[in-house]
């Protein structure tokens, strides 16, 4: 089947077989090998990316439910001006170490800072639960949002 | 704070030497372009699947494959006939046993590798190995570790000439007769069962491979998941009988390893053999069932303790019955010297009169493995042990168990001290230590707060037999005290299948004054290219922005047998030290050259030799460095450039400690625990990184939480893996890690050049029993005294009414 | 990593498409919402349909509103969107204490009310919450629609009463003043699935029950519920000897099974614990009004 989808702000298409997994489909076919996958039944969430603006597991997409959809990686966190806060607070923070599942929780904490820009720890701790990381223990993670949401860029858009 | 004197600071802020310094790796991984091994994809590469089987005994009586091979996008499909007329169908383990690649004979676990399908996608990989048609004749499994040696019981390796058994080895430490002795002689002795469940370690990446073998120049590439890639190389040649000039073994960045990803497993040498049967480079990666059900497991202890004391609480021996499951295979991978890895460490931290253990060791229908999951070779055990027996030994004698550990610790003048089995503990000032964590726990107050929380839920009517009666919940606090023995290791000591543990090292400053260091050890995420580079910038001065890190790769790294076992810092930490000072020393001739003066004139100032008396006078490392690559005139014997190699042998382990206290919340109505508090005192000498320690610390903490309440690989009474994926494999979520409470203390290691002791591991170790013993405090108005991890709100329910039951067989 | 063997797709833009391809293609065919439920099964290959009908792109039927007297949510609603909802936070918090301990924030963004019922998982927590409720289910076929009583939805682990060519559309659910409503979940960890939950909707009338609704999740209950400890309640004050002998009830009528989330008798004991801890719950809210407390 042919899939056409927003990927990151460009227009892409593939011809594709309907059991082709999202995950599989950003990584193989678009070569955007930043979203992971660590698991075969939803628990992990090294695969989350944004469909239509909001976090999934990409692992537990069709490629072609994605269809004329809009989808956002890892690698559509850094603009222009530089690395976003969350990237930015992850390392200032060290909340990665192997940084396997780093993509799927940047992609989260970003969508969590974007309605809610001054979570609690709680707030964070209950955001990220779906995912796991089994190096740094969550602690850094959570001080690596709360760093983020107090460096938002100036004039940043909520 | 550290010992050591703040550090100078780089231009580009970063400090010249040890000091909080952000990692240099991250800044691909939060872009997204790290290159973890399913990344990797080459052109005309395939896809390899594995065929597992769906019983733990069986016999084979035959493979049908042909309507997997006529798929039209299936290349190979691969049997154990087919390996054994290559020679290929068994391997050797790290332990001097063999492991089948495909089974041939018989399958022995549930999850066993049967068929290899290489086909020209993923997808369909998978879809052929459905058309592969296997007939078992199923056989009586050994499910039951304690059954294994029963009389009559199937024989698991009648693959083994003359087998008749299960039996692995009998193995002991320590001195019999003293013990005995000790134990006649004391005023209590208190017994306790317990097991240390299987569990995994479980990274978020999976393992795999892509090999290539290019049949034209014969050369063998292997990408692997490898935390130890020059083993791997040497093997592979072993194995395969490739010449080892002929393999290559690249690690690109690895999702986390915890011992997961030391050995070599199956779907590796499938990938090689597929290559070579197809021409084709060949990537098999498995997916978390096959992670979790065939590769290195961790643990599965089953020990008897025995404790014994003055009535006054001086501890003054321990005795220990293992039966240790290693699976159908012995598979582990640790020094092998000692079949139960470093399990002898158990009398821990304490100033005993005698100490043995016996541990016997068997095979089950269950994955091979049992050395993994950050546990120092076994260390884990031992601390889990002996620290759930002082806890029992101070609810025998009502003392409270802080006061009882202060009462037997290790004094300072004691060290260097040779313990009971002979390990020779190089540093510690272990009181201080404690008195730090229970300081910062409030420790008197919340004894206090527990009283108070204990006498509510009595006047609410709570009782033994009326747990949930007033709604009000319990405390629990629970310590424990470990002592680490890592960085394996001297070689007069150990060996992997007679290869030695020294580190290669080596390190090249070119003319611009900017290094390229070398290693043999394999980062999984611990920060080896910042770590590393903080070492030699502390040594030389230069910027550790400076330096590049290059490791993973046996092409472009010296020899060395890789990390795990927390072995980085004390071993190639050392390597990289002692290169730097050779680089120095270099320097000095050739500065005295350029200065015209004798070497002796010269004096180190960071990053500069000067002149004594004259510190104007002198040249940074870098004009060294150009002087050094340039036309400069050298004295005779001297060779230009500035590089340096070394092979680092350890003498001796080194010994990180620390002391950790764990406060829990239990809802008796449920049977739930949650981790309140956590505060972990941690003595790994001298901090290069404190921030990359403490990113570790924390990690494994949550290891300890995710193992004392959750983790468990158990079996079925038939020997089905009942933790073969996430949703019931369980690990620790944000939600169940509290916000971790961290203090140091620092005792440099006297034998490490820079006193460092490594912490990789230490966390891994030490946190389980502290959480375990916070559960069982919980439970003191229950008169409960032990219950076997995982702690789940079954399990504590269970101990709750006197009853808690075995977690590593699931009654189906 | 496992994937899903090979099936057609295709995408239904109406309820009414989406029936006219169940039709089309037969019984093979499987409607798919989230996908959380069903995805995971089609990658371990335990489910296998020939074709699926994507049923995303419907419009509205994702609504949660107040209509005639019922609250009613469409089988679109996503579990984020009934976390969310104010109108069920006021009038309903039972689904908000369930939706917090069901999966996970990221599961909960794509997950449906409507997936999670037609699962029929005997451990969903969402059935257990419609059966305490009193729920209708609304079914839709070309021949038209027809409303099923949530308790009468389920025959059994993962078996519904929806025909081949059937597809649930809305979950329809009485309010009465007075009503309060609670859901008390045990868990190995967060985002796992129920070792036992109990979710319980209680009104009063005056200081009388007059109506209760008790469901039951991973407990394999019949219809997800409880009804003799709900005769227990029916007409009489909620005294605290009353919910105990109710919950004791609820845990005699429970036929748990053993398994690795615990021994049969430790989930019979919590569905009186938790039975007991939902219904005061429950009945502290109806006294506040149906507020969540």
């Amino acid at each position: 089947m042919k899939v056409t989808m927003t990927v990151n702000g460009e227009s892409v298409t593939g011809e594709v077989e309907p059991r082709l997994l999202l995950v599989h489909f950003i990584r193989d076919n678009l070569g955007l090998t930043g979203t992971h996958w660590g698991c075969d039944t939803s628990n992990c969430g090294t695969c989350v990316l944004w469909m239509d603006g909001k976090p999934v597991k990409s692992c537990t997409v069709l490629a072609v439910m994605a269809d004329g959809r809009e989808v956002r990686t890892v690698e559509d966190l850094e603009g222009a001006a530089g690395l976003d806060p969350v990237q930015e607070g992850f390392m200032q923070e060290h909340g990665l170490q192997c940084g396997f599942c780093t993509p799927g929780m940047m992609m989260t904490a970003r969508w969590l800072l974007d309605r809610s820009p001054d979570p609690t720890e709680a707030e964070i701790r209950e955001a990220i639960s779906g995912q796991i990381c089994r190096c740094t223990g969550y602690e850094n993670i959570v001080r690596a949002v709360r760093w983020a949401a107090t460096h938002q860029p100036q004039g940043a858009v909520q | 704070m550290t010992s050591v004197a703040a550090a100078p600071t780089s231009p580009a802020g970063n400090p010249i030497g040890f000091g909080r310094m952000l990692r240099k790796e991250d800044a691909r991984f939060l872009r997204g372009k790290g290159k973890y091994l399913d990344d990797i994809q080459l052109p005309g590469m395939l896809y390899g699947a594995i065929l597992r089987s769906p019983h733990a005994h069986a016999r084979i009586v035959s493979i049908d494959t042909s309507l997997a091979e006529a798929h039209p996008k299936v290349r190979a499909v691969i049997t154990g006939k087919i390996l054994e007329s290559l020679k290929l169908a068994w391997m050797p383990t790290l332990s001097h046993d063999v492991q089948a690649v495909l089974a041939t004979d018989k399958v022995r676990f549930f999850g066993q590798e049967v068929a290899f399908v290489v086909a020209e996608d993923r997808y369909s990989a998978r879809d052929a190995l459905e058309l592969i048609a296997v007939e078992y004749e199923p056989l009586d499994a050994v499910v039951d570790a304690r059954r294994a040696l029963d009389p009559g019981a199937p024989v698991i390796r009648d693959d083994i000439e003359g087998k008749r058994d299960n039996h692995i080895f009998d193995w002991e430490a320590g001195d019999r007769q003293a013990t005995d002795r000790v134990f006649a002689g004391a005023d209590v002795v208190v017994a306790q069962d317990m097991l240390y469940p299987r569990v995994h370690p479980a990274p978020m990446e999976t393992c795999g491979s892509i090999a290539w073998m290019d049949k034209v120049s014969g050369q063998l590439t292997a990408w692997s998941t490898t935390q130890a890639p020059h083993a791997h190389r040497t093997l592979y040649a072993l194995v395969a009988g490739i010449p080892e000039h002929k393999v290559r073994i690249i690690s690109p960045d690895i999702g986390g390893g915890f011992g997961n990803k030391v050995g070599i497993y199956p779907g590796y040498v499938l990938a090689v053999v597929g290559s070579i049967v197809t021409g084709r480079p060949v990537k098999w990666v498995e997916d978390r069932s096959e992670n979790l059900t065939s590769t290195s497991f961790a643990r599965d202890y089953h020990m008897h303790g025995e404790i014994a004391a003055t009535k006054e609480g001086r501890i003054l021996g321990l005795r220990v019955k293992v039966l240790a499951d290693h699976g159908a295979f012995n598979g582990t991978a640790q020094p092998t010297k000692f079949p139960a890895g470093f399990f002898h460490i158990f009398p821990g931290s304490y100033d005993l009169e005698a100490a043995h253990c016996e541990v016997t060791g068997v095979y089950t229908n269950k994955a091979p493995g049992g050395v993994a999951y950050a546990c120092s070779f076994r260390i884990t055990e031992a601390v889990y042990l002996v620290e759930r027996m002082v806890e029992v030994l101070a609810d025998e004698l009502k003392v409270d168990p802080a006061a009882l550990r202060r009462q037997n610790l290790l004094r300072p003048e004691q060290f260097p001290y040779v313990n009971k089995t002979g390990w020779e503990y190089d540093s510690g000032d272990y009181r201080r230590t404690l008195d730090l964590a229970l300081e910062k726990a409030d420790y008197e107050g919340l004894r206090k707060r527990q009283e108070e929380g204990r006498r509510r839920w009595r006047e609410a009517g709570g009782s033994p037999e009326h747990p949930e009666a007033g709604g009000e919940h319990l405390m629990g606090i629970g310590l424990s005290f470990f002592t680490e023995g890592v960085g394996a290791g001297p070689k007069k000591h150990m060996d992997i299948l007679g290869l030695g543990m020294a580190d290669g090292c080596e390190l090249r400053v070119h003319p611009t004054g900017k290094g390229q260091l070398r290693l043999s050890v394999q980062t999984q995420g611990q920060g080896h290219e910042t770590t590393f580079a903080q070492i030699v910038s502390h040594e030389l001065g230069i910027p550790p922005e400076d330096i590049e890190v290059i490791h993973g790769d046996t092409d472009n790294t010296p020899f060395g047998l890789g990390t795990y076992g927390s072995r980085s810092t004390p071993v190639s930490g050392a390597a990289a030290a002692v290169v730097a000072r050779r680089v120095r020393d270099k320097a000095r001739i050739v500065a005295a050259a350029a200065l015209e003066c004798s070497t002796e004139d010269l004096e180190w100032e960071l990053g500069r030799w000067q002149v004594k008396g004259d510190p104007g006078k002198g040249k940074t490392i870098q004009e060294i460095a150009m002087l050094a690559h340039g036309t400069l005139e050298l004295p005779d014997g001297v060779e230009g450039h500035l590089d340096a190699s070394v092979v680092y042998d350890p003498p001796n382990l080194t010994y990180p400690y620390g002391a950790y206290i764990c406060v829990v919340d239990l809802d008796p109505g449920t049977g739930k625990v949650t981790v309140e508090r956590f505060i972990a005192v941690d003595d790994c000498g001298p901090r290069v990184n404190p921030m990359i320690v403490e990113g570790q610390v924390h990690g494994g903490l949550a290891d300890g939480v995710g193992m004392a309440l959750m983790e468990v690989i158990a079996f079925d009474e038939s020997g089905v893996c009942m933790g073969s994926s996430f949703m019931d494999y369980l690990l620790p979520t944000s939600m169940e890690c509290p916000s971790w409470e961290l203090g140091e203390t620092v005792t440099p290691s006297p034998h490490h050049p820079l006193g460092l002791k490594g912490v990789g591991e230490s966390a891994t170790v030490g946190s389980p029993p502290a959480v375990v013993n916070a559960v069982i405090d919980a439970l003191e108005p229950f008169g409960v005294r032990h219950a076997d991890m995982p702690l789940t709100p079954a399990q504590v329910w269970l101990a709750m009414r006197g009853r808690p039951q075995r977690t590593d067989i699931v009654a189906s | 990593m496992q994937t899903p063997a090979p099936f057609e797709y295709s995408r239904a833009s109406s309820v009414e498409s989406a029936l006219a391809l169940l039709e089309r293609y037969g019984p093979d065919t499987r409607l798919i919402a989230g996908g959380h439920s069903l995805l995971p099964m089609m990658k371990l290959r335990l489910a296998r349909p020939e074709r699926l009908v994507d049923i995303n792109d419907i419009p509205d039927l994702d609504h949660i509103r107040l209509d005639g007297g019922e609250i009613a949510i469409g089988a679109m609603a996503r579990h984020a969107d009934l976390l969310a909802s104010p109108l069920l936070g006021r009038n309903l918090p039972i689904f908000a204490d369930a939706e917090r301990v069901i999966a996970d924030p990221i599961v909960r963004n794509r997950g449906t009310i409507g997936g999670s019922l037609c699962q029929g998982d005997p451990a969903e927590d969402l059935a257990a919450v419609v059966c305490a409720l009193g729920a209708e289910l609304v079914v839709r076929s070309s021949g038209g629609s027809r409303r099923v009583p949530a308790r009468e939805f389920y025959q059994g682990p993962f078996e519904t009463v929806l025909g081949p060519s059937e597809m649930l559309t809305e979950v329809r659910i009485p309010l009465r003043p007075g009503q309060g409503s609670a859901y008390e979940k045990v868990e190995r960890r967060t985002g796992d699935w129920a070792v036992a939950a109990v979710g319980c909707c209680v009104t009063l009338d005056g200081d009388r029950i007059s109506q209760v609704g008790i469901g039951l999740a991973a407990v394999n209950a019949r219809q997800f519920a409880a009804p003799e400890a709900e005769a227990r309640l029916m007409g009489r004050p909620p005294s605290s000897d009353d919910l105990a002998t109710a919950a004791q009830l609820a845990a005699e009528h429970s036929r748990p099974q053993t398994d690795q989330r615990g021994p049969q008798e430790y989930k019979r004991y919590l569905v009186a614990e938790l039975t007991k801890r939902s219904l005061v719950r429950a009945v502290d809210r109806a006294r506040a009004g149906g507020l969540g407390a």
